[in-house]
Protein backbone atom coordinates (compact mmCIF):
# COMPACT_ATOMS: atom_id res chain seq x y z
CA UNK A 1 0.00 0.00 0.00
CA UNK A 2 1.37 3.38 -0.96
CA UNK A 3 1.39 6.08 1.68
CA UNK A 4 0.15 9.50 0.77
CA UNK A 5 3.20 11.80 0.66
CA UNK A 6 0.96 14.78 1.39
CA UNK A 7 0.62 13.42 4.92
CA UNK A 8 4.31 13.89 5.61
CA UNK A 9 5.99 17.18 6.33
CA UNK A 10 9.62 17.70 5.40
CA UNK A 11 11.88 20.60 6.21
CA UNK A 12 15.44 21.24 5.09
CA UNK A 13 17.31 23.54 7.48
CA UNK A 14 20.55 25.01 6.17
CA UNK A 15 22.72 24.52 9.24
CA UNK A 16 23.64 21.58 11.44
CA UNK A 17 22.76 23.67 14.49
CA UNK A 18 19.21 24.20 13.22
CA UNK A 19 18.75 20.48 12.51
CA UNK A 20 20.01 19.56 15.99
CA UNK A 21 17.72 22.16 17.60
CA UNK A 22 14.73 20.66 15.83
CA UNK A 23 15.67 17.12 16.87
CA UNK A 24 16.13 18.33 20.48
CA UNK A 25 12.87 20.29 20.52
CA UNK A 26 10.84 17.08 20.60
CA UNK A 27 13.16 14.05 20.71
CA UNK A 28 11.92 11.19 18.54
CA UNK A 29 9.30 13.32 16.79
CA UNK A 30 11.32 13.96 13.62
CA UNK A 31 12.89 11.42 11.27
CA UNK A 32 16.19 12.49 9.68
CA UNK A 33 16.28 12.08 5.91
CA UNK A 34 19.66 11.60 4.19
CA UNK A 35 19.79 9.97 0.73
CA UNK A 36 16.27 8.59 1.15
CA UNK A 37 17.02 5.19 -0.37
CA UNK A 38 15.54 3.48 2.68
CA UNK A 39 12.98 6.11 3.65
CA UNK A 40 11.44 6.59 0.19
CA UNK A 41 11.06 2.83 -0.18
CA UNK A 42 9.37 2.67 3.23
CA UNK A 43 7.09 5.53 2.18
CA UNK A 44 6.13 3.71 -1.00
CA UNK A 45 5.47 0.51 0.89
CA UNK A 46 3.27 2.28 3.45
CA UNK A 47 5.56 1.49 6.38
CA UNK A 48 7.13 4.89 7.05
CA UNK A 49 6.09 6.06 10.55
CA UNK A 50 3.76 9.06 10.21
CA UNK A 51 6.22 11.64 11.51
CA UNK A 52 7.60 14.83 10.01
CA UNK A 53 11.02 14.54 8.42
CA UNK A 54 14.08 16.74 8.60
CA UNK A 55 16.40 16.63 5.62
CA UNK A 56 20.18 16.67 5.99
CA UNK A 57 20.59 17.74 2.34
CA UNK A 58 22.15 21.13 3.07
CA UNK A 59 24.62 19.89 5.67
CA UNK A 60 27.84 19.90 3.69
CA UNK A 61 29.67 19.65 7.00
CA UNK A 62 28.47 16.04 7.18
CA UNK A 63 29.71 15.14 3.70
CA UNK A 64 33.50 14.89 3.75
CA UNK A 65 36.41 12.48 3.87
CA UNK A 66 39.22 13.82 6.02
CA UNK A 67 42.55 12.05 5.70
CA UNK A 68 45.21 12.43 8.39
CA UNK A 69 48.48 10.50 8.70
CA UNK A 70 47.11 8.15 11.33
CA UNK A 71 43.36 8.09 10.67
CA UNK A 72 40.58 8.88 8.27
CA UNK A 73 37.18 10.34 9.12
CA UNK A 74 34.14 9.93 6.90
CA UNK A 75 31.15 12.23 7.32
CA UNK A 76 27.80 10.46 7.78
CA UNK A 77 26.32 12.02 4.64
CA UNK A 78 29.14 10.72 2.44
CA UNK A 79 27.70 8.64 -0.39
CA UNK A 80 28.92 5.26 -1.56
CA UNK A 81 30.03 6.92 -4.79
CA UNK A 82 32.18 9.35 -2.75
CA UNK A 83 33.66 6.38 -0.86
CA UNK A 84 34.44 4.48 -4.06
CA UNK A 85 36.21 7.53 -5.51
CA UNK A 86 38.52 8.01 -2.52
CA UNK A 87 42.05 6.79 -3.17
CA UNK A 88 43.03 6.41 0.50
CA UNK A 89 39.97 4.30 1.28
CA UNK A 90 40.79 2.12 -1.73
CA UNK A 91 44.34 1.43 -0.54
CA UNK A 92 43.95 1.45 3.25
CA UNK A 93 40.41 0.14 3.67
CA UNK A 94 39.73 -2.14 0.69
CA UNK A 95 36.89 -3.93 2.49
CA UNK A 96 34.96 -0.67 2.72
CA UNK A 97 35.72 0.24 -0.89
CA UNK A 98 34.43 -3.13 -2.09
CA UNK A 99 31.37 -3.09 0.18
CA UNK A 100 30.48 0.34 -1.27
CA UNK A 101 30.98 -0.94 -4.81
CA UNK A 102 28.19 -3.49 -4.45
CA UNK A 103 25.74 -1.52 -2.33
CA UNK A 104 22.98 -1.44 -4.92
CA UNK A 105 23.28 0.12 -8.37
CA UNK A 106 25.17 3.21 -9.47
CA UNK A 107 22.02 5.31 -8.95
CA UNK A 108 21.68 3.90 -5.46
CA UNK A 109 25.33 4.60 -4.66
CA UNK A 110 24.94 8.19 -5.85
CA UNK A 111 22.24 8.81 -3.22
CA UNK A 112 22.73 6.27 -0.43
CA UNK A 113 24.91 7.42 2.48
CA UNK A 114 27.09 5.52 4.90
CA UNK A 115 25.29 7.15 7.85
CA UNK A 116 21.93 5.98 6.53
CA UNK A 117 23.31 2.49 6.02
CA UNK A 118 24.39 2.06 9.62
CA UNK A 119 21.49 3.88 11.30
CA UNK A 120 19.00 1.88 9.30
CA UNK A 121 20.58 -1.07 11.11
CA UNK A 122 19.73 -3.89 8.74
CA UNK A 123 21.57 -7.10 9.66
CA UNK A 124 22.15 -7.61 5.92
CA UNK A 125 23.72 -4.22 5.17
CA UNK A 126 27.07 -4.20 3.38
CA UNK A 127 29.28 -1.61 5.07
CA UNK A 128 28.79 -2.69 8.72
CA UNK A 129 30.90 -5.89 8.63
CA UNK A 130 33.80 -3.93 7.12
CA UNK A 131 33.44 -1.11 9.67
CA UNK A 132 33.34 -3.63 12.53
CA UNK A 133 36.50 -5.32 11.33
CA UNK A 134 38.31 -1.97 11.13
CA UNK A 135 37.22 -1.08 14.71
CA UNK A 136 35.46 2.07 13.51
CA UNK A 137 34.57 4.75 16.06
CA UNK A 138 31.43 6.83 15.62
CA UNK A 139 31.05 10.48 16.50
CA UNK A 140 27.45 11.16 17.55
CA UNK A 141 26.21 14.70 17.86
CA UNK A 142 23.28 16.52 19.48
CA UNK A 143 22.63 19.86 21.15
CA UNK A 144 24.07 18.20 24.26
CA UNK A 145 27.45 17.89 22.55
CA UNK A 146 29.33 15.10 20.83
CA UNK A 147 30.23 11.66 22.08
CA UNK A 148 32.44 8.91 20.70
CA UNK A 149 31.21 5.35 20.53
CA UNK A 150 33.01 2.23 19.31
CA UNK A 151 30.95 1.07 16.33
CA UNK A 152 30.88 -2.41 17.89
CA UNK A 153 28.58 -0.99 20.61
CA UNK A 154 26.16 0.68 18.20
CA UNK A 155 23.85 -2.15 17.11
CA UNK A 156 21.73 -3.39 20.01
CA UNK A 157 19.30 -5.76 18.29
CA UNK A 158 17.20 -6.12 15.18
CA UNK A 159 17.17 -2.60 13.71
CA UNK A 160 17.86 -1.25 17.20
CA UNK A 161 20.76 1.11 17.75
CA UNK A 162 22.33 3.09 20.58
CA UNK A 163 21.54 6.40 18.84
CA UNK A 164 19.56 8.72 21.12
CA UNK A 165 16.37 10.20 19.61
CA UNK A 166 17.88 13.69 19.48
CA UNK A 167 21.18 12.55 17.97
CA UNK A 168 22.68 12.34 14.51
CA UNK A 169 25.61 10.28 13.40
CA UNK A 170 28.19 12.92 12.60
CA UNK A 171 31.07 10.82 11.28
CA UNK A 172 32.99 7.57 11.33
CA UNK A 173 36.70 7.36 12.13
CA UNK A 174 39.03 4.56 11.09
CA UNK A 175 42.66 4.15 12.19
CA UNK A 176 45.07 3.61 9.30
CA UNK A 177 46.55 0.52 10.97
CA UNK A 178 45.65 -2.21 8.54
CA UNK A 179 48.21 -2.00 5.76
CA UNK A 180 49.83 -5.38 6.65
CA UNK A 181 46.56 -7.24 6.78
CA UNK A 182 45.27 -9.62 4.15
CA UNK A 183 41.69 -8.64 3.28
CA UNK A 184 38.84 -10.94 2.39
CA UNK A 185 35.28 -9.96 1.55
CA UNK A 186 32.51 -11.77 -0.18
CA UNK A 187 28.79 -11.19 -0.49
CA UNK A 188 26.49 -14.01 -1.47
CA UNK A 189 23.16 -12.94 -2.93
CA UNK A 190 20.72 -13.95 -5.62
CA UNK A 191 22.65 -12.09 -8.27
CA UNK A 192 25.97 -10.28 -8.33
CA UNK A 193 24.67 -6.79 -8.81
CA UNK A 194 22.24 -4.99 -6.61
CA UNK A 195 20.88 -7.79 -4.47
CA UNK A 196 20.73 -7.63 -0.69
CA UNK A 197 23.03 -10.28 0.73
CA UNK A 198 21.93 -13.67 1.99
CA UNK A 199 25.27 -13.91 3.78
CA UNK A 200 28.38 -11.76 3.71
CA UNK A 201 31.76 -11.97 5.40
CA UNK A 202 34.40 -9.24 5.65
CA UNK A 203 37.66 -10.26 7.28
CA UNK A 204 41.28 -9.29 7.86
CA UNK A 205 44.29 -11.30 8.99
CA UNK A 206 47.86 -10.38 9.79
CA UNK A 207 50.21 -13.31 9.30
CA UNK A 208 53.71 -13.80 10.65
CA UNK A 209 55.69 -16.76 9.34
CA UNK A 210 52.59 -18.84 8.76
CA UNK A 211 51.05 -17.96 12.13
CA UNK A 212 47.86 -15.95 12.51
CA UNK A 213 48.94 -12.92 14.53
CA UNK A 214 45.62 -11.13 14.39
CA UNK A 215 42.35 -12.08 12.74
CA UNK A 216 39.08 -10.15 12.53
CA UNK A 217 35.88 -11.48 11.03
CA UNK A 218 32.72 -9.44 10.44
CA UNK A 219 29.47 -10.87 9.15
CA UNK A 220 26.13 -9.81 7.72
CA UNK A 221 22.88 -11.78 8.02
CA UNK A 222 24.26 -14.23 10.59
CA UNK A 223 22.63 -12.62 13.62
CA UNK A 224 19.84 -10.11 14.23
CA UNK A 225 22.41 -7.33 13.74
CA UNK A 226 25.73 -6.80 11.97
CA UNK A 227 28.31 -8.65 14.04
CA UNK A 228 31.92 -9.69 14.62
CA UNK A 229 32.56 -13.38 15.26
CA UNK A 230 34.78 -13.26 18.39
CA UNK A 231 34.63 -16.98 19.25
CA UNK A 232 35.59 -17.98 15.72
CA UNK A 233 38.36 -15.39 15.77
CA UNK A 234 39.80 -16.74 19.04
CA UNK A 235 39.89 -20.31 17.68
CA UNK A 236 42.17 -19.04 14.92
CA UNK A 237 44.21 -16.49 16.84
CA UNK A 238 47.92 -17.40 17.21
CA UNK A 239 47.51 -20.65 15.31
CA UNK A 240 50.00 -21.88 12.75
CA UNK A 241 48.22 -22.27 9.43
CA UNK A 242 49.71 -24.96 7.20
CA UNK A 243 48.34 -27.49 4.76
CA UNK A 244 48.37 -30.00 7.66
CA UNK A 245 46.74 -27.83 10.34
CA UNK A 246 44.13 -26.28 8.03
CA UNK A 247 41.69 -29.22 8.15
CA UNK A 248 41.40 -29.59 11.94
CA UNK A 249 41.45 -25.82 12.49
CA UNK A 250 38.68 -25.33 9.99
CA UNK A 251 36.57 -27.90 11.75
CA UNK A 252 36.96 -26.06 15.07
CA UNK A 253 36.36 -22.70 13.44
CA UNK A 254 33.21 -23.91 11.67
CA UNK A 255 31.90 -25.29 14.97
CA UNK A 256 32.59 -21.98 16.74
CA UNK A 257 30.90 -20.07 13.95
CA UNK A 258 27.80 -22.28 14.16
CA UNK A 259 27.64 -21.77 17.92
CA UNK A 260 27.97 -18.01 17.86
CA UNK A 261 25.64 -17.20 14.99
CA UNK A 262 21.89 -17.30 14.91
CA UNK A 263 20.92 -16.97 11.30
CA UNK A 264 17.26 -16.68 10.51
CA UNK A 265 14.90 -18.07 7.91
CA UNK A 266 13.44 -15.21 5.91
CA UNK A 267 12.31 -14.24 2.43
CA UNK A 268 15.88 -14.20 1.16
CA UNK A 269 17.18 -17.50 2.47
CA UNK A 270 17.14 -20.17 5.19
CA UNK A 271 19.19 -20.45 8.37
CA UNK A 272 20.72 -23.76 7.24
CA UNK A 273 21.86 -22.32 3.95
CA UNK A 274 23.31 -19.23 5.63
CA UNK A 275 25.20 -21.25 8.21
CA UNK A 276 26.66 -23.62 5.61
CA UNK A 277 27.68 -20.82 3.26
CA UNK A 278 29.26 -18.78 6.06
CA UNK A 279 31.44 -21.80 6.89
CA UNK A 280 32.43 -22.10 3.25
CA UNK A 281 33.37 -18.44 3.05
CA UNK A 282 35.50 -18.83 6.15
CA UNK A 283 37.21 -21.80 4.53
CA UNK A 284 37.84 -19.81 1.36
CA UNK A 285 39.46 -17.07 3.43
CA UNK A 286 41.64 -19.41 5.47
CA UNK A 287 42.88 -21.16 2.32
CA UNK A 288 44.22 -17.84 1.05
CA UNK A 289 46.20 -17.50 4.30
CA UNK A 290 47.95 -20.86 4.18
CA UNK A 291 51.65 -20.42 3.53
CA UNK A 292 51.61 -16.64 3.71
CA UNK B 1 2.58 22.42 0.19
CA UNK B 2 6.03 23.85 -0.38
CA UNK B 3 7.32 26.03 -3.18
CA UNK B 4 10.15 24.31 -4.96
CA UNK B 5 12.34 25.86 -7.64
CA UNK B 6 14.71 23.83 -9.74
CA UNK B 7 16.04 23.55 -13.25
CA UNK B 8 14.63 20.92 -15.57
CA UNK B 9 16.29 20.43 -18.93
CA UNK B 10 17.91 23.85 -18.67
CA UNK B 11 14.66 25.65 -17.86
CA UNK B 12 13.95 27.10 -14.44
CA UNK B 13 10.69 25.71 -13.01
CA UNK B 14 8.76 26.51 -9.85
CA UNK B 15 6.07 24.23 -8.50
CA UNK B 16 3.88 23.89 -5.43
CA UNK B 17 3.98 20.35 -4.10
CA UNK B 18 3.99 18.34 -0.89
CA UNK B 19 7.70 18.24 0.03
CA UNK B 20 7.74 14.43 0.22
CA UNK B 21 6.13 14.01 -3.19
CA UNK B 22 8.38 11.86 -5.34
CA UNK B 23 10.42 13.71 -7.96
CA UNK B 24 9.09 11.11 -10.42
CA UNK B 25 5.52 12.26 -9.80
CA UNK B 26 6.50 15.92 -9.91
CA UNK B 27 8.03 15.38 -13.35
CA UNK B 28 5.14 13.35 -14.68
CA UNK B 29 2.15 15.06 -13.05
CA UNK B 30 3.20 18.65 -12.42
CA UNK B 31 5.52 19.15 -15.38
CA UNK B 32 3.92 16.63 -17.79
CA UNK B 33 7.30 15.13 -18.60
CA UNK B 34 6.24 11.51 -18.91
CA UNK B 35 9.53 10.16 -20.27
CA UNK B 36 10.63 8.90 -16.86
CA UNK B 37 8.58 5.77 -16.16
CA UNK B 38 7.50 4.04 -12.97
CA UNK B 39 8.46 0.39 -12.98
CA UNK B 40 8.92 -0.75 -9.41
CA UNK B 41 8.68 2.44 -7.36
CA UNK B 42 11.37 1.13 -5.03
CA UNK B 43 14.76 1.76 -6.57
CA UNK B 44 15.18 -1.64 -8.19
CA UNK B 45 14.45 -1.14 -11.90
CA UNK B 46 15.88 2.21 -13.04
CA UNK B 47 13.01 3.04 -15.41
CA UNK B 48 12.60 6.35 -13.52
CA UNK B 49 16.30 7.31 -13.85
CA UNK B 50 17.13 10.99 -14.38
CA UNK B 51 20.30 13.01 -13.94
CA UNK B 52 20.40 15.26 -10.90
CA UNK B 53 23.36 17.66 -10.90
CA UNK B 54 24.99 15.29 -13.38
CA UNK B 55 24.54 12.20 -11.20
CA UNK B 56 22.28 9.31 -12.13
CA UNK B 57 19.45 8.96 -9.59
CA UNK B 58 16.19 7.04 -9.33
CA UNK B 59 13.54 9.76 -9.31
CA UNK B 60 11.14 7.49 -7.41
CA UNK B 61 13.49 7.73 -4.41
CA UNK B 62 14.08 11.50 -4.43
CA UNK B 63 11.61 13.74 -2.62
CA UNK B 64 10.54 16.97 -4.28
CA UNK B 65 12.19 19.16 -1.67
CA UNK B 66 15.47 17.29 -2.10
CA UNK B 67 15.48 18.49 -5.71
CA UNK B 68 15.27 22.14 -4.64
CA UNK B 69 17.95 24.10 -6.50
CA UNK B 70 19.10 21.07 -8.46
CA UNK B 71 19.63 20.76 -12.21
CA UNK B 72 17.58 17.83 -13.51
CA UNK B 73 17.96 16.26 -16.93
CA UNK B 74 15.23 13.93 -18.15
CA UNK B 75 15.06 12.00 -21.40
CA UNK B 76 13.13 14.95 -22.88
CA UNK B 77 16.29 17.05 -22.49
CA UNK B 78 18.68 14.65 -24.19
CA UNK B 79 17.91 15.18 -27.87
CA UNK B 80 19.59 18.17 -29.48
CA UNK B 81 16.66 20.16 -30.88
CA UNK B 82 14.91 17.89 -33.37
CA UNK B 83 18.01 15.72 -33.71
CA UNK B 84 18.42 12.55 -31.68
CA UNK B 85 21.39 12.39 -29.35
CA UNK B 86 24.05 9.94 -30.61
CA UNK B 87 23.18 7.57 -27.73
CA UNK B 88 19.51 7.56 -28.81
CA UNK B 89 20.53 7.03 -32.44
CA UNK B 90 22.67 4.02 -31.48
CA UNK B 91 19.86 2.46 -29.39
CA UNK B 92 17.62 2.83 -32.44
CA UNK B 93 20.11 1.37 -34.89
CA UNK B 94 21.26 -1.53 -32.71
CA UNK B 95 17.80 -2.62 -31.60
CA UNK B 96 18.51 -1.53 -28.02
CA UNK B 97 14.87 -0.53 -27.52
CA UNK B 98 11.80 -2.73 -27.94
CA UNK B 99 8.75 -1.87 -25.83
CA UNK B 100 10.61 1.26 -24.71
CA UNK B 101 9.68 1.24 -21.03
CA UNK B 102 13.27 0.87 -19.84
CA UNK B 103 14.74 2.99 -22.64
CA UNK B 104 14.64 6.51 -21.13
CA UNK B 105 16.38 5.19 -18.02
CA UNK B 106 18.86 3.14 -20.05
CA UNK B 107 19.79 6.15 -22.11
CA UNK B 108 20.36 8.37 -19.08
CA UNK B 109 22.35 5.62 -17.38
CA UNK B 110 24.42 5.31 -20.57
CA UNK B 111 24.93 9.07 -20.64
CA UNK B 112 26.21 8.98 -17.04
CA UNK B 113 28.42 5.96 -17.80
CA UNK B 114 30.06 7.52 -20.85
CA UNK B 115 30.89 10.67 -18.90
CA UNK B 116 32.74 8.51 -16.41
CA UNK B 117 34.24 6.02 -18.89
CA UNK B 118 34.32 7.40 -22.45
CA UNK B 119 35.50 3.98 -23.71
CA UNK B 120 33.89 1.55 -21.28
CA UNK B 121 34.75 -2.14 -21.17
CA UNK B 122 31.88 -4.62 -21.34
CA UNK B 123 32.24 -5.11 -17.59
CA UNK B 124 31.96 -1.38 -16.95
CA UNK B 125 28.87 -1.25 -19.14
CA UNK B 126 27.31 -4.15 -17.28
CA UNK B 127 28.03 -2.54 -13.91
CA UNK B 128 26.91 0.91 -15.05
CA UNK B 129 23.56 -0.43 -16.27
CA UNK B 130 23.04 -3.04 -13.54
CA UNK B 131 20.38 -0.87 -11.93
CA UNK B 132 18.34 -0.69 -15.13
CA UNK B 133 16.20 -3.72 -15.86
CA UNK B 134 14.90 -4.63 -19.32
CA UNK B 135 12.32 -7.33 -19.92
CA UNK B 136 12.55 -7.28 -23.71
CA UNK B 137 15.97 -7.07 -25.27
CA UNK B 138 18.02 -9.60 -23.35
CA UNK B 139 20.55 -6.78 -22.80
CA UNK B 140 23.02 -7.82 -25.54
CA UNK B 141 21.62 -5.29 -28.00
CA UNK B 142 21.70 -2.63 -25.32
CA UNK B 143 25.38 -3.32 -24.63
CA UNK B 144 26.03 -3.18 -28.40
CA UNK B 145 24.26 0.18 -28.55
CA UNK B 146 26.35 1.55 -25.68
CA UNK B 147 29.56 0.40 -27.34
CA UNK B 148 28.49 1.96 -30.62
CA UNK B 149 27.64 5.21 -28.83
CA UNK B 150 31.08 5.25 -27.18
CA UNK B 151 32.62 5.26 -30.65
CA UNK B 152 30.51 8.18 -31.90
CA UNK B 153 31.83 11.67 -32.20
CA UNK B 154 29.78 14.24 -30.28
CA UNK B 155 28.59 12.00 -27.45
CA UNK B 156 28.17 13.60 -24.00
C1 LIG C 1 17.34 -0.83 -4.90
C2 LIG C 1 18.09 -0.76 -3.60
C3 LIG C 1 19.20 -1.58 -3.42
C4 LIG C 1 19.91 -1.54 -2.22
N1 LIG C 1 21.00 -2.36 -2.08
C5 LIG C 1 21.69 -2.34 -0.93
C6 LIG C 1 22.82 -3.20 -0.77
O1 LIG C 1 23.21 -3.94 -1.67
N2 LIG C 1 23.49 -3.17 0.42
C7 LIG C 1 23.10 -2.35 1.45
O2 LIG C 1 23.74 -2.36 2.50
N3 LIG C 1 22.03 -1.52 1.32
C8 LIG C 1 21.31 -1.51 0.16
N4 LIG C 1 20.22 -0.69 0.03
C9 LIG C 1 19.78 0.11 1.17
C10 LIG C 1 20.18 1.59 1.21
O3 LIG C 1 20.53 2.08 -0.05
C11 LIG C 1 21.34 1.83 2.17
O4 LIG C 1 21.01 1.36 3.46
C12 LIG C 1 21.74 3.32 2.27
O5 LIG C 1 23.01 3.40 2.83
C13 LIG C 1 20.76 4.17 3.08
O6 LIG C 1 21.28 5.49 3.14
P1 LIG C 1 20.34 6.76 2.85
O7 LIG C 1 21.19 7.95 3.04
O8 LIG C 1 19.66 6.61 1.56
O9 LIG C 1 19.32 6.59 4.05
P2 LIG C 1 17.90 7.27 4.36
O10 LIG C 1 16.82 6.50 3.68
O11 LIG C 1 17.94 8.72 4.15
O12 LIG C 1 17.85 6.98 5.93
C14 LIG C 1 17.92 5.68 6.47
C15 LIG C 1 17.79 5.75 7.99
O13 LIG C 1 18.93 6.37 8.59
C16 LIG C 1 18.55 7.54 9.32
N5 LIG C 1 19.66 8.46 9.11
C17 LIG C 1 20.25 8.77 7.93
N6 LIG C 1 21.34 9.54 8.13
C18 LIG C 1 21.43 9.75 9.47
C19 LIG C 1 22.35 10.46 10.32
N7 LIG C 1 23.42 11.10 9.84
N8 LIG C 1 22.13 10.44 11.66
C20 LIG C 1 21.07 9.77 12.17
N9 LIG C 1 20.18 9.09 11.42
C21 LIG C 1 20.36 9.07 10.09
C22 LIG C 1 17.21 7.93 8.78
O14 LIG C 1 16.45 8.62 9.73
C23 LIG C 1 16.61 6.58 8.46
O15 LIG C 1 16.10 5.98 9.61
C24 LIG C 1 19.49 -0.69 -1.18
C25 LIG C 1 18.39 0.13 -1.36
C26 LIG C 1 17.67 0.11 -2.56
C27 LIG C 1 16.49 0.99 -2.73
S1 LIG D 1 10.51 3.06 -10.61
FE1 LIG D 1 12.23 3.99 -9.72
S2 LIG D 1 13.69 2.42 -9.76
FE2 LIG D 1 11.91 1.41 -10.47
S1 LIG E 1 12.71 -2.53 -24.14
FE1 LIG E 1 11.05 -3.32 -23.03
S2 LIG E 1 11.82 -3.26 -21.00
FE2 LIG E 1 13.55 -2.78 -22.17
Amino acid sequence: MHSNPAQYDLIAPTTLEAVLDILASEPGHYTPLAGGTEIMVALGAGRLPRKPLVSLQHLDELRFIEVLDSEITIGARTTFTDIRRDAVIATDFPLLNLAASWTGSVANQNRGTIGGNIVNGSPAADSPPALLVYDAVLTLISTRGTRLMPYGDFHLGYKKTALAPDELVHSITLQRDFKDYIPYIRKVGTRNAQAISKVAIAALARMNNGTVEDIRIGAASLRDRPTRLPATESVLQNQALTVETLGPLLEKARAALRRETLPIDDIRSTARYRSAVAGNLLEEFLRTLVAV
Amino acid sequence: MTTITFTVNNESRTIEAPPMKRLLDVLREDLHLTGAKEGCGEGECGSCSVLMNGELVNSCLVSALQAEGAAITTIEGIAVGQKLHPIQQCFLEKGGAQCGICTPGMILATHHLLEKYPQPTLLQIQEGLAGNLCRCTGYTRIFDAVQAAANQPGKP
